[in-house]
């Protein structure tokens, strides 16, 4: 797969650049409520949020199939919202409710919806790439035509995970889409600096992957390339395909990220890609107001779903002890 | 009834597994020829590559490609070699497979049997001679299984694979050539369960793996000096059989707990601390451990010999008990 420059607001399906609004803001609003919630103290844990990411979570998770098989990361919410998860389970699994994806038994970062094929967010850095890779090799041996879609950041290409489930994928032949996230920060430190080589793309070439590259800001172009990525994987083979994004917040909702340059911020807002969608909308004709219109639906669909998961039920609190193991379990006896 | 091996009853459970369900298979490094010991021989040709599934020496993604091929419903059954190297893979085992099922809140199972072979096994020195089993039994959601007979080692690996729930299947290195009778037909047994090794009236030997021979030949020595002890061999470590261990210590009112492993934080603590909390009005005298020094394996036969449980300590420890 070549390389390919960013593309044109001329000729886009206005409908779908319209979906990709929406949804990029559906994202942005899920995660600004979380915010606000994790500051008020109704969100317990930690929040990372995607803020600024969203493009590759509607351009790759978009272009799925329900029954495709999706591993995410520690910063999923995107992920899991494009692949069809309800945000109103998923926001009462952030406030630790029953209700909730998991039953309030994971939070933010072990969000999971098998009734969707998402195998679940990850709190540890690189771990999915091995889970992908068995799925897929499950899914080979099933004959289905599914697809494993795999999504890291810049930090995981660092990690022994990433070169065992890309040698395995490609020696095997397995059908995984990998997808590098790079919003240039490993947790609070940037990746560059801790990277040998050219990066993650270099590395998946080297072990004969498949590889491509694209803005990850630009969510018609990326979008493009990730249905081709796709149908290639489709067809059986690994893919690796690296993103370009930037992270606007911190590592966490907590972190002022005061270890970035002023100047590298302002730039990357420049490049926000709800903000280029809009562009590229108002290109194809789109008036002001209907844009403010596709926003406001969003942050009143997530507002009133924060309102809605906050005066959800508490998990009871006889279920700390279930789904443990069904040998050995601590229902059978008190250990 | 036929007479085989460790060894060979493990590779007969497996192939009998994998003939009554398709979901299994087994990967690791060098199945195709056999396995590193030969557990795995002749499996290849029955029931090709697929299902024998050769691994690259990548630890995390045998370990981790199983999590994610369980959650999608395969059954793998995962050869790590030697449990020393399944320390390269804990983040899978314990992060990943052990908690998925809880963390996404009961969505997912994750039915893999990880094989990790333990012990003290022909001067393997400290990177292939460790028994981590209290490791894992610390970790919930983990099964922890250690066969020490032949029958065991058919009945238990057949267990383990129609477990739902991960399973640390640890093998012992030193009796893959032990011989004993197997049935033809080979039921599972329940994980869980402790066998009776040998019976006796004086003091319960409880004890698992390898260390059930050297305690029964501990016991038949303390017999000619008219001191019967009973073994219980626990087979299963999570969960362990404590209605066993209580009824048989609640008899014989002396306990000695043995184990291979490092006696700082093993599991032996976890069952002398239980029974000392639970049955202390019937103990005639305070549990007692018996494990190896917290040293490394050492290579030297001289010096592994000095850290060896053996069945002279064994019997002197028992000894001890009694006249306390």
């Amino acid at each position: 797969m070549e390389d390919t420059k960013g593309g044109s607001g001329a000729n886009l399906d206005r409908d779908r650049l319209c979906a990709f609004y929406r949804h990029m803001w559906r994202i942005r609003a899920f995660e600004e409520c979380a915010i606000r919630g994790a500051e008020a103290g109704e969100v317990f844990g930690t929040v990372h949020p995607s803020i600024g990411q969203e493009a590759v979570a509607v351009a790759v998770c978009g272009n799925l199939r329900r029954d495709d098989i999706l591993l995410s990361t520690h910063r999923g919410h995107g992920h899991t919202l494009v692949k069809g998860a309800d945000p109103y389970a998923m926001m009462c699994e952030l406030l630790g409710r029953a209700e909730g994806t998991c039953g309030g038994k994971g939070g933010s970062m072990h969000i999971a919806d098998f009734g969707i094929a998402m195998l679940g967010a990850n709190g540890v850095v690189g771990a999915n790439t091995v889970i992908a890779v068995g799925a897929a090799q499950r899914l080979k041996k099933l004959g289905s035509d599914r697809i494993v879609a795999c999504i890291f950041g810049d930090g995981a290409v660092n990690r022994g995970t990433f070169l065992e489930a890309l040698n395995w994928a490609a020696v095997r032949t397995l059908p995984v889409l990998f997808v590098c996230e790079d919003n240039r920060y490993s947790a609070s430190t940037r990746t560059a600096e801790l990277t040998a080589g050219e990066g993650a793309a270099a590395r998946g070439r080297a072990l004969g992957i498949e590889t491509a590259e694209a803005d990850g800001n630009e969510v018609p172009t990326l979008d493009a390339i990730a249905r081709e990525a796709i149908a290639r994987v489709r067809g059986g083979r690994p893919v690796l395909l690296v993103t370009r994004t930037y992270r606007l917040t911190g590592h966490t909702s907590r972190d002022p990220a005061g270890y970035r340059p002023q100047e590298e911020l302002a730039a990357a807002r420049e490049k926000d890609p709800i903000r280029r969608c809009a562009d590229l909308l108002r290109l194809a004709g789109l008036e002001e107001a209907e844009l403010a219109a596709i926003e406001a639906e969003a942050r009143r669909e997530m507002a009133e779903i924060y309102e809605r998961a906050r005066n959800a039920p508490w998990p009871r609190r006889d279920l700390a002890y279930t789904d443990v193991q069904d040998v050995g379990a601590p229902t059978e006896r008190p250990y | 009834m036929p007479r085989i091996t460790y060894l060979e009853a493990g590779r007969r459970a497996l192939a009998e597994e994998m003939r009554r369900d398709p979901d299994v298979w087994a990967v690791g490094e060098d199945l195709g020829r056999g396995g590193v010991f030969g557990q795995y021989r002749g499996l290849l040709e029955e029931f090709g590559p697929e299902r024998i599934i050769d691994a690259p020496i990548s630890e995390n993604c045998i370990l981790g490609s199983s999590v994610g091929a369980a959650m999608t419903g395969a059954r793998p059954v995962v050869e790590m070699r030697f449990a020393d190297f399944a320390l390269c893979a804990i983040d899978e085992l314990v992060n990943q497979a052990a908690k998925a099922r809880y963390m996404f809140g009961g969505q997912t199972r994750v039915p893999l049997v990880v094989r990790e072979p333990v012990g003290l096994w022909k001067s393997a020195a400290a990177q292939h001679s460790q028994s981590l089993e209290a490791w894992y039994v610390h970790v919930p959601g983990l099964v922890v299984v250690m066969p020490a007979t032949p029958a065991d080692n058919a009945g238990l690996l057949k267990a383990a694979i129609r477990c739902d729930d991960p399973v640390v299947y640890m093998e012992h290195k030193d009796l893959w050539g032990l011989e004993g009778e197997v049935p033809e037909e080979v039921a599972p047994i329940p994980l869980g369960t402790a066998r009776r090794a040998r019976t006796g009236r004086d003091v319960t030997i409880v004890t698992w793996s390898a260390m059930v021979h050297t305690a029964t030949e501990a016991a038949e020595r303390l017999a000619g000096e008219r001191i019967e002890a009973e073994v219980l061999d626990l087979r299963t470590l999570w969960p362990w059989d404590r209605e066993a261990v209580f009824e048989s210590v609640a008899r014989t009112r002396r306990v000695l707990i043995v184990h291979e492993a490092v006696r700082v934080g093993g599991f032996g603590a976890e069952i002398a601390a239980t029974l000392a909390e639970e049955l202390d009005d019937r103990l005639a005298a305070p549990p007692r451990r018996l494990g190896a020094p917290r040293v490394p394996v050492p290579y030297s036969p001289p010096l592994e010999e000095e850290v060896r449980v053996s069945a002279d300590r064994i019997a002197e420890a028992a000894r001890a008990l009694l006249r306390s």
